[in-house]
């Protein structure tokens, strides 16, 4: 789906795929076993040690089996705020991201298309950003946007900003890093379902007397609504987790700490892995509702 | 027909607007790169070549250059052989557990980085295994695995199953009809998810860190030298690996398109 | 290994094959045999289970149950890679990433055989697309692709040559063009050829034997001659050109003929051309065999005439002119009339009678879908 953005749509084929034998088993077994250890086992491990009490040892950072849901009753409370916060950051950015991505992705996917070279080579300086460090580019907004830098000076010499007024450590410096470094995930998606987009379509519904508003209501919209779907899945999941940008040292402070900041905190600093444990799985609790909603209304033949 | 034209030129402007937008960041690093600086690079102090040819100035900017390309080349080689093999199965055949296996897939696409990176860092816990090399190679090819499949599985719906059955007409075993047929023909296909890969590994920070120990990757350096201030050679790296990546990514765009003229003409 | 097939044709049998997919049966019960050396057709709309077949034949396939044997040897499990057969593809599936010459050498090379690049040279002479050896198929004409897969199936010598509808994709000119030549390499080479279509006119142009396969199964197998002039079943009647099909009870019979009354006009068939002699039965005849009169004409032994009808439509097409009768409590009567004056010969609208031969007349085994009891 998000990534078939660089290959040709749709042609047509003798026929579609056979029936099961010994050949699949060989392809598929060595990869999925392989997910199965790495991803699923992980997850496990993950409540497992959520579910875990304190050594009766009272060593430091060992923890016994148990059963323990102590953990999860006190992550939802201690860090409700950045729960909160991660989540309401996580839409905004979505938002911003998608208001900014679906016209240039418009653009390239259906105005481009009469010149496919140039359309290939406009797509990937959209995804540009994905090649370079995204740290790196983390750190070019920090520069940027730090509060003795050229842009901010510029701003108040017009009066657009105030003399004594920062922009880093603020939630909008964070959920401006944030929808710039997920823009990619969501330009890509929006593209491929754009770039599918039948544009007789769109001349019948101009010919049956619809006016360019009314045309991007009715059919440009809900045709590419699955791009639309997909980009928001894969832009919002990744982002509620992320912790570079509201971290410190690059574009937040600690009153714009997110669910990943508390579990890097609480997993390699202060070794109570319970606690980041629970907080993960609750994280992860949530994103897999949503992926079971999105799942039950278009099914999984689209998903990948 | 006015609001017609308008709309026609407000897109383009627009677009370009938005490009500009994306690409600040990016000229930003590459201009720092050149940056004469000493400690930390905040503050432009004059062009210099100099951090370009001594990279290696800073050893640890070096070295787990090093240790990033290596995990790179190791993760995206097992993560191809097995991402290909499943996407060659998931188009080609029809199984029961189908909706399972793609599931399967899409959620480490959709998993944040930090319930993996907690995760697996559980898992090696619990496993008694120390953190390094491998681990850190371990957790690349699980995230990697799925975007190569979505990648190759684009490419193989693009194969009719008759070029492989008149191969099979034609007396080819079934390993003459992998290699000089399948394989030749999911190449590109193959190629684009070996560089998507590469690139997923290489600028891999949160989950690397969970797992990493004493390894030093990349991304890893830049993060704990932010606090203190990313020294200029840390954008020498990205810059390079940015412009290299670019270079190939058009060259291949516009080879293709120079191969597709010449044949149809 | 080089592995050395028969240079003459073999012969195909298939025994009692069926095949059965996830909901649905493709071939009920086939059984056929094609001696060696022959041209047969394998005709059928599409879905009634040719293509099932040659994939069943070409080894692409396993029949659910059922022999295949070729020359004489059971290869109803034997890979496709290791059978003595060719197919030419629908769409030819001709290889994107290799040349002309590399596509007609690969099953060469596959096989081991000497010399492969020039045997291919040969084999593109043969098909007059020797000068294009170097080219990649995507620069080809549909023609062109044609014949490199037909090259590239032949340069193996195969006891047998499956065609899948090959001259599907081609416009009418080059596939007439296309039709003469496959058959000429056919005699020329002596090999035996299954050529699947759903093309009547092809088929019977072409082929010794025509097949019309129904539903999974073949309703009528013959010389093209022999199926059209008396076809067994209303689907071969009406398949295979046109019919004029009547359908009634069988009310007299004599030594050597039996009749049939609809609307009170007698139809007649020799017995020797009539399936079903009893009870209800349909006769038909094929309407260049129709002529009409403006009169009556005067009774006659050897002739069916029925009547007064009304021309309700006219069709020009060049060679002939088309005209629909419609007789009451009969219906629609198709008459062909070779163009040898100047037409329009008769109006619109017109009253007239119809008279055929009885000896063109036959008399089908079943009965049109939708006048059965």
């Amino acid at each position: 789906m998000a990534f078939a953005a660089f290959s040709s749509s749709n042609p047509k084929l003798s026929h579609g795929p056979v029936r099961s034998s010994k050949v699949v088993l060989a392809l598929l077994l060595p990869g999925m076993l392989y997910l199965a250890m790495f991803f699923m086992v992980p997850l496990v491990s993950l409540i497992i040690t959520s579910l875990e009490t304190p050594a009766a040892s009272g060593a430091y950072g060992m923890y016994d089996y148990g059963f323990d849901v102590s953990s999860y009753v006190d992550v939802t409370t201690r860090y409700l705020p950045q729960i909160l916060r991660s989540f309401g950051y996580a839409f905004l950015a979505t938002l911003f991201a998608l208001i900014i991505s679906y016209p240039l992705a418009y653009f390239v996917g259906v105005r481009l298309r009469p010149r496919p070279l140039i359309q290939k080579l406009t797509l990937t300086l959209v995804i540009a950003p994905f090649f370079i460090s995204f740290l790196l580019r983390t750190i070019a907004w920090k520069q940027l946007l730090s509060d003795d830098s050229a842009i901010l000076n510029f701003l108040r010499s017009i009066h657009l900003w105030g003399e004594h007024q920062y922009f880093l450590g603020t939630p909008a410096a964070v959920i401006w890093g944030l929808t710039y470094n997920f823009i990619p995930f969501m330009t890509l998606p929006l593209y491929t379902s754009l770039e599918r987009l039948d544009l007789r379509l769109l001349e019948a519904a101009s010919d049956l007397y619809a006016n360019p508003a009314a045309i991007f209501r009715k059919v440009t919209l809900p045709l590419t609504m699955p791009g639309v779907i997909s980009g928001t899945l894969l832009t919002f999941i990744p982002i509620t987790g992320d912790y570079v940008n509201a971290s410190r040292d690059f574009l937040g402070s600690s009153s714009t700490s997110m669910i990943g900041n508390m579990v890097e905190a609480d997993f390699l600093q202060n070794a109570d892995y319970p606690a980041a444990s629970a907080l993960s799985a609750v994280l992860m609790a949530v994103i897999l509702i949503l992926v079971s909603v999105y799942v039950k209304r278009t099914g999984t033949e689209d998903l990948l | 027909m006015k609001n017609l034209r308008l709309g026609r030129k407000v897109l383009p402007l627009y677009s370009v607007l938005a490009l500009v937008y994306l690409l600040i960041p990016i000229v930003y690093t590459i201009v720092f790169s050149f940056n004469n600086s000493e400690r930390s690079n905040t503050v432009w102090q004059g062009f210099t070549l100099d951090k370009w040819i001594n990279v290696c100035n800073r050893p640890d900017i070096c070295e787990s250059l090093g240790n990033s390309m290596l995990i790179g080349v190791v993760s995206t080689f097992i993560a191809t052989v097995l991402g290909t093999a499943i996407a060659i199965g998931l188009v080609r055949y029809r199984f029961r557990a189908r909706s399972l296996v793609s599931l399967s897939l899409f959620l480490p696409m959709a998993t944040p980085e930090v319930v993996m990176g907690a995760g697996l860092a559980a898992l090696f816990f619990n496993m008694g295994a120390e953190q390094g090399f491998v681990t850190i190679i371990l957790a690349h090819v699980m995230f990697c695995l799925s975007f190569v499949v979505v990648t190759v599985k684009a490419r193989v719906q693009t194969l009719d199953p008759v070029l492989e059955e008149a191969a099979r007409d034609l007396y080819a075993n079934p390993t003459g009809v992998f290699w000089r047929i399948t394989f030749p023909l999911l190449l590109p296909g193959i190629i684009s998810a070996a560089l998507l890969s590469f690139a997923l590994s290489f600028d891999d920070f949160i989950i690397t860190y969970f797992n990493s120990g004493p390894i030093n990757t990349f991304p890893k350096v830049v993060y704990i030298a932010a606090a203190k201030g990313v020294p200029a050679e840390a954008n020498v790296v990205a810059s390079a690996v940015f412009l290299l990546a670019i270079l190939i990514v058009i060259g291949s765009q516009i080879m293709g398109s120079v191969r597709a003229k010449r044949l149809l003409k | 290994m080089a592995k050395e097939f028969v240079a003459a044709g073999a012969d195909l049998e298939l025994r009692g094959i069926r095949k059965e997919f996830p909901g649905f049966t493709a071939i009920e019960n086939l059984d056929l045999k094609i001696p060696a050396g022959e041209f047969f057709a394998l005709l059928g709309p599409s879905g009634c289970g040719k293509t099932t077949t040659l994939r069943i034949v070409a080894g692409l396939e396993e029949p659910t149950s059922g022999q295949v044997l070729i020359g004489g040897v059971d290869e109803t499990f034997v890979k496709p890679h290791e059978r003595p057969v060719n197919t030419v593809f629908q769409s030819y599936a001709l290889f994107p990433h290799m040349t002309i010459l590399e596509n007609v050498a690969f099953g060469l090379r596959r096989r081991k055989v000497d010399d492969p690049l020039s045997k291919a040279r040969e084999a593109l002479n043969l098909v007059e697309l020797g000068h294009i050896g170097e080219r990649r198929p995507q620069q080809l004409s549909g023609g062109q692709q044609q014949r490199v897969a037909l090259a590239r199936a032949l340069v193996n010598r195969p006891s047998l040559l499956l065609l899948d509808e090959p001259l599907g994709a081609l416009d009418l000119k080059l596939r007439r063009q296309m039709q003469i030549e496959l058959k000429a390499i056919q005699m020329d080479v002596g090999l035996t050829f299954l050529h699947v279509t759903h093309d009547q006119e092809e088929a019977m142009d072409m082929a010794d034997t025509v097949a019309v396969m129904h539903k999974g199964q073949i309703e009528q197998m013959g010389a093209p001659e022999a199926l059209y002039e008396r076809p067994r079943t209303s689907f071969v009647a009406k398949f295979l050109g046109q019919s004029n099909i009547f359908v009634g009870t069988v009310k007299e019979t004599s030594a050597n003929s039996l009749s049939i009354e609809v609307a009170g006009n007698k139809i007649s068939v020799p017995k020797d051309r009539a399936v079903k002699q009893t009870g209800k039965i349909a006769i038909g005849v094929r309407p260049e065999k129709v002529e009409f009169h403006r009169k009556k004409p005067a009774a006659n032994t050897s002739l069916n005439i029925l009547g007064p009808g009304e021309i309700k439509d006219i069709r020009f097409t060049g060679v002939s002119n088309q005209y629909l009768i419609d007789i009451p409590n009969i219906g629609d009567v198709i008459v062909f009339a070779q163009n040898i004056g100047i037409s329009p010969v008769i109006e619109l609208g017109e009253q007239v009678w119809v008279s055929f031969k009885i000896e063109h007349a036959f008399g089908l085994a079943d009965l049109p879908a939708g006048d059965e009891d």
